[in-house]
């Protein structure tokens, strides 16, 4: 239904071009007598046909749900909704849908076979209405701008202005993506607050998001302290990166200063593989040899390692995390001028020593930048420790135990959960604006002391 | 040097550059230089290493899952069965188990049959149906029709996993060795006893009343005085029952034994005895149900009846929660529709902004946001984007759960920052004289960008839309968040806003599965995406080399 009317639409707007072209074709005896060319009329009729069409289209499917949703409800018979809450009112929506798609469970009440036909009847008053207002809105659009064409009429500049709005809501998208993370985080975290105290959250020692949903369900009842949780997203991120920092600052260090060209042409791209690998492949890679390695390993000297430990886990995401930490630390080398490599090879120094005492030094502020966005990375990082580390929160330094991370409980959270009305699912989302606001301050922190390191040099 | 030699002048400093302590630092200088040298290589070479480890590792355990092993039936579509004129209502299970029992005549009870046919896959008689809707005039007709085998005997078929397993863990097999070596096992009659030393604790067992007593404690504080290290979890499979019987017996038998330790043999439990006796201790891996499959499945493989052949179902099947029979097919078309409300989505818009970010923006306030905003929302954590397609697109705009329409537009708000970015490198990469040359024959700038420099930059720009659409196709987490990783066992109807699933979160939910045979698949799903990221990256190489021009 909504593809055909987009067919339409497009066809309507083809055919305006068409009609636009040809009738400033026409209206003129010497093509250069018009102010535009014929395809710049062509192309204003269709944009004016077009683009409003498919903007109310698009606004009319978002709102009409909520809309319908909310006629249905009042009109409702008023003993069957008194004093319900939102949660009852939705499973009374639902079960009228299922019964207006078809699908009927038993005997529905009469209520709801009532409202079953009014919300049928409503959705199609509303496609019905929705295809006559957009045809409408193409015929006006079509009538009006068709009316305009002349040979004096501007139709190139009045195209380049619609160009540019689009480019500009097109710019504008990114903006709206942020201010849609901050605001849909913010809200929901701020539900959650309602329910758990901020201070319980930041600083209580107990992880225990399971409650019951049912009133005979058996669970604990629930605590949302989670310091556990930051704790082992930090060791895990500590161990990631105990392992891709010597790993990736020293091969940068020898793909700058020691390879020859051909070697390094050859070696880059092979590390750069790691890290195209999709994590949910590093996730399996970590479960199926990493984590039983470690274990056959542990039990051979007598230590007992957890199979999701936080050093299998932290290992993986590690090698993930190498040719970032490589390629950054290699573009942060390669950026400290050649006179200083020059200077200290001039006083004798080894290569070696030159690399220590005077290339590292001064590129340290853009290796940190670069371990900064590496960490920003590993806390990140969703799919290694969901499937690879634990899902029970435990406070612990041993790494050989499990231990779970701020994304790991965001994903065991919401998996196939989508009610936002208990504390366990929004706890996700504040566990989310937790992570964001984490993950941001790293990244600007480092793009800041990037940035100041290059001007140095520059 | 020290400073000291510039400051006060003093006698002059004469060094010996030949002499033994100058040469020897001379030579640990560069030892360090070789060391960093050798750091740096290593680095390489564990890095390369563990990348050799984890695709050697998904190629060994994915590439069993390329084939399947089928046994060839002689059906016979009776029209009794199923009726010509609805063929879909069929009895195909009872059509597939009557041929499948035709190779074992004399397999007759029905607990037998039953255990007979868990050789054959529980999928088969869909995989018959399926043919025969397809060929309707098979009814009435005889043919041979191969199905596959169940999973364990798939896998047995392969080598993947043995008939036989281990009984006892690592750590006790170290335990029965030790033991040995300590002189305390002895074989009598065909049977392993172990010489241990028992206090008889007056506490748990009195004089008076010695058939009462709680000996089992007693034999396990024995075990733990020779191994004091171990846990009672792994040593307390060396001994059974029969031991504590032997143990009560004794003490039954002389009373007098209450409060004293005594040396004692006593035998061990049956693993333990096989480890001592013959070296190795073996039991039939539980995977398979039964010793009587074996030879039913032996006899099958004699008469050639098994053949194992390419696995066109890995590409053709949807999933299923048989892994013999579970394909890709889903997870490749949920993949290829959100890629492409991705790409319809992000390349437009990618390339709409950035072309005005590079081209027609003044530089002020509001453009630095914008820019500001694209660098970090490149670097924000792909479960972020989740959320904020669960709370905006499911939550505040009803769309719907598990699309891959909804799909597509999270992943395509990840993309859109990495295509804006390759597309403003791309038009900055075209010079200058290029746009004067067309402004100054007249064109608008908007004529300029779009016949002059979008088409010179177009390489660069399907380079970074082909390598951001890799990215998005690798992505898991938010598309676990918004639900697509439904079940889709049929692929008749999918499509942008049906429920779906996707290659990665297809892998995520195989390698959940407890079955063995999910683990090869799970690889060989693995490396299908990896195949995919392959072909698009080798393809935007391939673009940037050979259209992408120098000036």
């Amino acid at each position: 239904m909504v593809g055909y009317l987009l067919l339409a639409i497009a066809a309507v707007s083809l055919a305006g071009y068409v009609m636009g072209r040809s009738k400033a074709q026409t209206s003129v005896g010497n093509l250069s007598e018009l102010h535009s060319l014929p395809s710049f009329h062509g192309g204003f009729i269709a944009a004016w046909i077009g683009i409003p069409s498919f903007i109310v289209v698009l606004l009319w499917l978002l709102f009409q749900g909520t809309v319908i949703d909310n006629l249905l409800l009042s009109s409702l018979p008023a003993d069957k909704t008194q004093g319900l809450d939102d949660a009852q009112l939705s499973l009374i929506l639902s079960e009228v849908k299922s019964v207006a798609a078809g699908n009927i469970f038993g005997e529905p009440e009469p209520y709801v076979i009532a409202g079953a036909e009014r919300y049928n009847a409503w959705y199609a008053i509303s496609r019905w209405s929705m295809v006559a207002v957009a045809l409408a809105l193409c015929l006006a659009a079509l009538l009006y701008t068709r009316a305009q064409i002349s040979s004096r009429f501007r139709a190139r500049h009045r195209v380049e202005r619609i160009l540019d709005g689009v480019m500009i809501v097109c710019s504008i998208i990114a903006i709206l993506t942020t201010f849609g993370i901050v605001v849909s985080l913010l809200v929901e975290a701020l539900r959650f607050f309602d329910l758990v105290s901020p201070f319980e959250f930041f600083f209580g020692l107990n992880w225990e998001p399971q409650i019951a949903i049912r009133a005979d369900q058996v669970t604990g009842g629930g605590a949302f302290g989670a310091i556990p949780v930051f704790a082992g997203t930090l060791q895990i991120a500590f161990l990631a990166m105990a392992v891709a920092t010597p790993l990736g600052l020293f091969s940068a260090i020898y793909l700058t200063e020691y390879s020859g060209p051909r070697f390094r042409k050859i070696i880059k791209p092979i590390l750069e593989i790691l890290a195209g690998i999709p994590t949910v492949v590093y996730g399996f890679f970590a479960v199926l040899v990493v984590a039983p390695a470690m274990r056959e390993f542990g039990a051979s000297i007598g230590i007992d390692i957890a199979p999701n430990s936080a050093l299998a886990a932290g290992s993986v995401m590690g090698i993930m995390l190498i040719p970032f930490v490589s390629s950054l630390s290699d573009d942060a080398i390669s950026a400290v001028p050649d006179a200083m490599r020059d200077g200290s090879y001039g006083l004798g120094a080894t290569k070696g020593e030159t690399i220590i005492k005077v290339l590292l030094p001064a590129a340290l502020p853009g290796i940190m930048g670069g371990i900064l966005l590496a960490t920003s990375r590993a806390i990140g990082e969703t799919m290694i420790v969901v499937m690879a580390a634990g899902i029970i929160a435990t406070l612990t330094a041993n790494p050989l135990e499990p231990v779970t991370t701020v994304t790991v409980q965001i994903v065991t959270l919401l998996i196939g959960d989508s009610e936002f009305d208990n504390p366990k699912t929004l706890a996700a989302f504040a566990l989310g604006l937790v992570l964001f606001v984490v993950t941001l301050m790293l990244n600007v922190l480092a793009q800041r002391v990037v940035r100041k390191y290059r001007e140095q040099y520059e | 040097m020290s400073d000291t030699a510039f400051d006060a002048p003093g006698p002059i400093r004469f060094h010996d550059w030949g002499s033994e302590a100058a040469r020897k630092r001379v030579k640990r200088r560069y030892v360090h230089d070789r060391i960093l040298q050798w750091l740096g290589l290593g680095s390489i070479g564990i890095a390369i290493l563990l990348l050799t480890i984890l695709l050697s590792s998904l190629i060994s355990t994915g590439y069993p899952a390329f084939f399947t092993t089928k046994v060839t039936l002689d059906v016979f579509i009776d029209p009794k069965l199923v009726k010509a004129e609805d063929p879909g209502k069929g009895n195909f299970r009872k059509i597939t188990r009557d041929a499948f029992g035709k190779y074992f005549p004399d397999v007759k009870s029905r607990s037998d049959k039953r255990r007979l046919y868990k050789i054959m896959s529980s999928g088969a008689p869909f995989n018959l149906r399926k043919h025969v809707l397809n060929n309707p005039d098979l009814i009435g007709q005889s043919f041979t029709f191969a199905v596959p085998l169940s999973d364990p005997y798939d896998q047995l078929y392969k080598g993947v996993i043995p008939r036989q397993i281990e009984a006892l863990s690592g750590g006790q097999v170290k335990l029965g060795e030790s033991l040995a070596q300590q002189g305390l096992l002895s074989v009598e009659d065909g049977k392993t006893l172990a010489t241990l030393t028992i206090f008889i604790d007056p506490a748990k067992a009195s004089k008076e009343d010695p058939a009462s007593g709680d000996y089992a404690p007693m034999i396990a504080e024995a075990i733990k005085a020779i191994f004091p290290r171990d846990s009672p979890t792994i040593t307390r499979d060396i001994l059974t029952d029969e031991a504590t019987e032997a143990l009560k017996q004794t003490v039954v038998e002389t009373p007098g034994l209450v409060g004293k330790t005594l040396q004692l043999k006593l035998p061990v439990s049956e693993n333990f005895d096989n480890l001592h006796r013959t070296g190795s201790a073996m039991v039939m891996n539980p995977r398979f149900g039964s010793p009587k499959l074996f030879t039913w499945y032996d006899s099958l493989a004699e008469r050639d009846l098994l053949t194992s052949n390419f696995s066109v179902e890995l590409f053709t099947n949807a999933d299923s929660r048989f892994p013999e029979q579970a394909g890709l097919l889903g997870a490749i078309a949920g993949s290829f529709f959100s890629l492409l409300v991705c790409f319809l989505l992000s390349f437009v818009a990618g390339i709409a902004a950035a072309i005005y970010l590079e081209e027609f923006a003044p530089k002020n306030k509001f453009t630095d946001l914008i820019e500001v905003n694209i660098n970090n929302l490149a670097a924000v954590p792909s479960v972020v984007f989740g959320l904020l397609g669960l709370a905006v697109f499911l939550g505040t705009f009803g769309m719907p759960r598990s699309s891959p329409l909804v799909g597509g537009m999270v992943l395509s708000l990840m993309t859109l920052p990495t295509i804006i970015i390759a597309t403003r490198a791309a038009l900055q990469a075209v010079p200058p004289s290029i746009r004067e040359a067309a402004l100054g024959v007249g064109a608008s700038r908007h004529q300029v960008i779009t016949h002059h420099v979008l088409p010179l930059a177009m390489p660069g720009i399907l380079t970074g839309t082909i390598i951001g659409l890799a990215q998005a196709l690798g992505e898991t987490a938010p598309l676990l968040l918004i639900g697509m990783n439904a079940f889709i066992p049929s692929i008749e109807n999918i499509g942008i806003l049906q429920p779906a699933t996707a290659l990665p979160t297809q892998i995520f939910s195989w390698a959940d599965s407890p079955e063995r045979g999910f683990v090869s698949r799970t690889s060989a799903a693995i490396l299908v995406l990896l195949g995919f990221l392959f072909i698009m990256n080798a393809t935007a190489i391939y673009l940037r080399q050979r259209f992408e021009r120098r000036w």
